[in-house]
């Protein structure tokens, strides 16, 4: 980088966990927003050379590419599991994994909240954009009522396919989770709460008080057919009621940390 | 060291320890599970980690984690475990990275029963996971050798950056005999260069069993077949008895190989030109020398626990040179000598 000016302030830059690579997510898919936010994340901490990521199956299965740090990708839904023989060999590492909503939300539920429950020293990031992306905009398990996808083209009718699972708060009932949260990523307040959700969820890894778990409110243009710009507006209209934002744990010892 | 007298599962648990083990992940099920709380009381006492997964499928991706940092490490089950693992079983296979499972088997198929069995050799040998691979499969006929396989096994997953398997069967956990430990091994083997660590002034690591591109994932499956070669010039093992002037020839792995040992001398005593070769490799299968002795006996007789799964490899080995016999006992059964011998006599 250039030097720049002694009278300039360098008030924005490139993170240096994220790799220079163009990602292939869609316009409009705040998968990219997350990733820089980890990122950015990590950098303030200082430890991008100590972290572990674990990517999973979904749109973000190539989170390795952008992410400039020692990465494994793990069988769908298994990232917790995996996450969990990574950091018990290594103590010392900053573990996370990142995960979609079926990932985590259908086939992963086993393995995150046995990984919560036993109080795994790793973080989770996980992104709800109530679609499966990847396969082809199928239903999730956090699809709205009502919503179409292609595996629901009349709608997500809650009779025959049950209501939403609200991750953040069953991560609340689990006693070995010290802070769980759900923020967004559609407007800039809300990226800029995520931000310091992460850095909260990182730092009580850091200081190995449990497991933390910051799940973010994402869209999914392409497969919800919308435009990026009306996608955002969406998910604030129809995700944000169905999934109040906040904190759904945290504990004494996580509030008490400078963020 | 003394010989002590060890029950199979306690056994390569304990040798797993001895041999630089620094991690398990296991879920409980019979006939394996005292190895699990073998591991549970010891891991701990020697501060190493252990845990109690919620399934086998979380175990599996606990070891995949593990091995992906370099160090020993396993997992030991039955097969409706083994059945669930076959997922973690493909992607570690599909990324190269070291790993050690031990199936005892029993009966199936669905819940079964409880007894020895040796009916998972398809699953093991053939199709553990989607994909085109095979682990190397060790094949131990006694608790000694159980415990000493162990040591090889992680030898060989770490030399080939492979997943080894290990074929027991209920009857070998459960047994108890007279046998060896090895003394304790330095403690922790050092980590390999291509593990994940931290990317500390250097490139990151990444693993992944992942390549979007076809020319991609043909390159990688064409260095998994390398590999695979390599193994297959190296690693074949074998146990022959009597084979000189053999005109009958049994052909047994593990349990069944015991009992035919027995079959063989008693054959022997009255005498009946018996020879036996037990298989310590099932993949690779030591089909080779299987063949040249095919040109050398009159008759072969596969045994087995199972409703004739390994009889297809010989039959394959000996490519019709000589006519191959199968017997074979179902459900949990283990066949005795002289029900082998009746069919040894009707050759
Ligand atoms: C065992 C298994 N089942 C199914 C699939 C197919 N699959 C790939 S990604 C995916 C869903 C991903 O959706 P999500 O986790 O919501 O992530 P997104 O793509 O929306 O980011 C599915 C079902 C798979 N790869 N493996
Ligand atoms: S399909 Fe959806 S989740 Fe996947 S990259 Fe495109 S917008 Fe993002």
């Amino acid at each position: 980088m250039s030097a720049i000016p002694e009278t300039m302030e360098l008030v924005f830059q490139y993170p240096e966990s994220l790799t220079k690579k163009n990602t292939h997510y869609c316009p409009g898919c705040t998968h990219g927003v997350i990733h820089r936010l980890v990122a950015e994340v990590l950098d303030e901490l200082g430890v991008r050379g100590q972290t572990i990521g674990v990517a999973p199956v979904g749109c973000s299965v190539l989170a390795y590419y952008y992410f400039n740090m020692d990465f494994v990708e793990a069988p769908h839904g298994r990232a917790p599991a995996m996450a969990t023989g990574i950091k018990r060999v290594n103590p010392d590492k900053i573990v996370f994994t990142y995960q979609g909503d079926g990932d985590l939300a259908a086939i992963g539920t086993n393995e995150i909240i046995h990984a919560a429950h036993r109080g795994e020293l790793i973080t989770t990031i996980f992104v709800n954009n109530a679609i499966y992306g990847m396969t082809g905009g199928q239903m999730a398990p956090t699809t709205l009522p009502g919503q179409k996808t292609t595996s629901s083209p009349f709608g997500r009718d809650p009779r025959i396919a049950g209501m939403p699972v609200h991750i953040s708060e069953i991560m609340a009932a689990i006693p070995g989770v010290v802070y769980a949260t759900r923020q967004s990523a559609l407007d800039l307040p809300g990226i800029n709460k995520t931000r310091k959700a992460i850095k909260r969820a990182f730092m009580a890894q850091q200081q190995g008080l449990g497991f933390s778990i910051v799940e973010v409110l994402s869209t999914c243009p392409t497969n919800w057919n919308l435009d990026p710009w009306a996608a955002m507006q969406w998910a604030k209209e129809n995700m944000i009621p169905q999934f109040p934002l906040g904190d759904t744990r945290v504990s004494d010892e996580v509030a008490a940390l400078k963020v | 060291m003394a010989k002590e007298l060890l029950k199979g599962n306690e056994a390569f648990a304990e040798a797993a320890i001895r041999y630089g083990l620094e991690a398990y992940f296991g879920y409980p099920i019979t006939p394996q599970s005292e190895a699990l709380e073998h591991l549970a009381r010891r891991m701990l006492e020697e501060n190493r980690v252990f845990i109690q997964a919620e399934s086998e499928l979380g175990a599996i991706n606990m070891v995949y984690g593990a091995a992906c940092c370099g160090v020993r490490t396993m997992t030991s089950t039955s097969g409706p475990g083994f059945s669930l693992m076959e997922e973690g079983l493909s992607y570690i296979a599909g990324s190269d990275v070291p790993a050690v499972v031990v199936n005892m088997q029993r009966g199936g198929p669905g819940l079964g029963n409880i007894q020895p069995s040796q009916s998972d050799y398809f699953l093991m040998v053939k199709s553990a996971g989607h994909g085109d691979f095979h682990p190397i499969v060790l094949a131990p006929a006694s608790v000694q050798e159980i415990i000493d396989m162990m040591g090889l096994a992680f030898d060989l997953a770490e030399k080939y950056r492979t997943l080894v398997l290990i074929a027991g069967d209920g009857s070998l956990g459960q047994m108890m005999e007279s046998a060896e430990l090895p003394p304790m091994q330095p403690f922790p083997y050092p980590r390999p260069e291509w593990a994940v660590s931290g990317a500390v002034g250097r490139e990151p690591h990444i693993i992944t069993s992942l390549d979007l591109s076809p020319e991609g994932l043909e390159r990688m499956n064409l260095n998994l077949q390398a590999k695979l070669a390599e193994i297959q010039k190296h690693e074949i093992r074998w146990k022959e008895y009597e084979t000189e002037d053999a005109e009958v020839l049994l052909v047994a792995y593990g349990t069944t190989g015991r009992i035919c040992l027995s079959v063989m001398r008693e054959a022997r005593k009255q005498g009946l030109k018996v020879g036996l070769f037990r298989p310590q490799t099932l993949w690779p299968f030591p089909s080779a020398r299987l063949n040249e002795l095919a040109g050398q006996v009159r008759v072969m007789l596969a045994a087995e626990m199972n409703a004739g799964q390994m009889v297809e490899d010989v039959r394959l080995a000996v490519a019709g040179k000589v006519p191959v016999h199968f017997y074979g006992r179902l459900g949990g059964i283990v066949p005795l000598a002289d029900e082998i011998l009746a069919e040894v006599k009707k050759l």
